[in-house]
């Protein structure tokens, strides 16, 4: 096995679903050539520092806020919906 | 109200809470905001690369799941339905910021092939504690938006969210081979650029040579 075939099938053996010959075949690959062990150590460090990293994380109050937004919006498009029973009706925060 | 039926908070069954908001139980689908928000803001994030086009991606995409919750199968998972009402509302975002320009996630992933492992050094142990919080965090946002949209999504869906394969496809609308090889370009080229941050030095004190 070249290291551009080793190269091809990184992704699957990365995530663990490739058929038993053909790991067995990287796995060969991996005991002789020290580039590709250090690429495919280095790329499932990547994918777990990114994995645990908390890049774009939703603050509380944000989150919060958007729930209240969303949660108005759909309310409103409920109404609009319904056929109109109680016309006069001008404030109701108690929908149930 | 019809609450009774349904149990809420972490342990509720999702499609019980799926077919409530169906039903118009407004408490249900806070649940399911609640169970996905944060997901959601981060796909936008990625995609947008804009914290305030994000927020709108948020509301806009569960709103429209809400009014489209009549039409949705059953068939997928309601998280990965949600994904792909998400994924289009964050495209719809940044084609409106390039001025009505149609943007696809197929853009520039045609372009500069850096997949190819240029650096193969070896990383620190612990990479994660070479930097500290702010500067790790600075490194991995810049690296990850110097990839194509199409590349980013993908490895966000996948690697960051977790998403099987099929999954991803289904909710960027590609085909498996198409997310198989664009994951394995995204990765390499991300650990590419992560080597020169993170490579064993040689000499350990006050090594940091930018």
């Amino acid at each position: 096995m070249t290291c551009s075939e080793f190269l091809q099938e990184l992704t699957d053996y990365l995530d663990g679903i490739i058929d038993a010959p053909t790991r067995a075949e990287l796995e060969e690959h991996l005991t002789w050539c020290r580039d590709c062990f250090v690429i495919c150590n280095t790329t499932q460090m990547t994918i777990q520092i990114y994995r645990n990293s908390e890049l774009y994380e939703l603050p509380e109050d944000l989150r919060t806020r958007l729930r209240s937004a969303i949660l108005t919006k759909c309310k409103h498009q409920e109404k609009a919906e319904e056929p109109a029973s109680s016309p006069s009706e001008s404030s109701s925060n108690s929908q149930t | 109200m019809a609450t009774d039926t349904i149990k809420t908070g972490e342990a509720a069954d999702e499609l019980s809470l799926v077919r409530a908001a169906k039903a118009g139980n407004i408490e249900a689908f806070e649940q399911l905001i609640r169970r996905y928000d944060r997901n959601v803001f981060r796909i936008a994030q990625h995609i947008t690369q804009n914290r305030e086009d994000a927020e709108d991606v948020v509301q806009d995409a569960f709103l429209k799941a809400f009014q489209n919750l009549a039409g949705f199968q059953e068939q997928s998972k309601f998280y990965t339905w949600l994904v792909r009402i998400a994924v289009n509302e964050a495209l719809m975002k940044l084609r409106r910021r390039r001025t009505g320009k149609l943007v696809s996630l197929d853009e520039d992933v045609q372009t500069e092939d850096d997949s190819v492992p240029r650096e193969v050094a070896d990383w620190s142990p612990n990479p994660e504690q070479l930097y500290n919080r702010a500067e790790l965090k600075e490194i991995l946002d810049k690296t990850i938006q110097g990839l194509p949209p199409g590349f980013r999504s993908v490895f966000v869906l996948r690697d960051v969210e977790g998403l099987s394969t099929e999954e991803t496809a289904e909710a960027l609308d590609l085909s498996i081979p198409a997310v198989k090889s664009r994951l394995l370009r995204a990765r390499l080229q991300l650990r590419n650029r992560l080597t020169k941050f993170f490579r064993q030095r040689q000499q350990p004190e006050n090594g940091r040579n930018n």
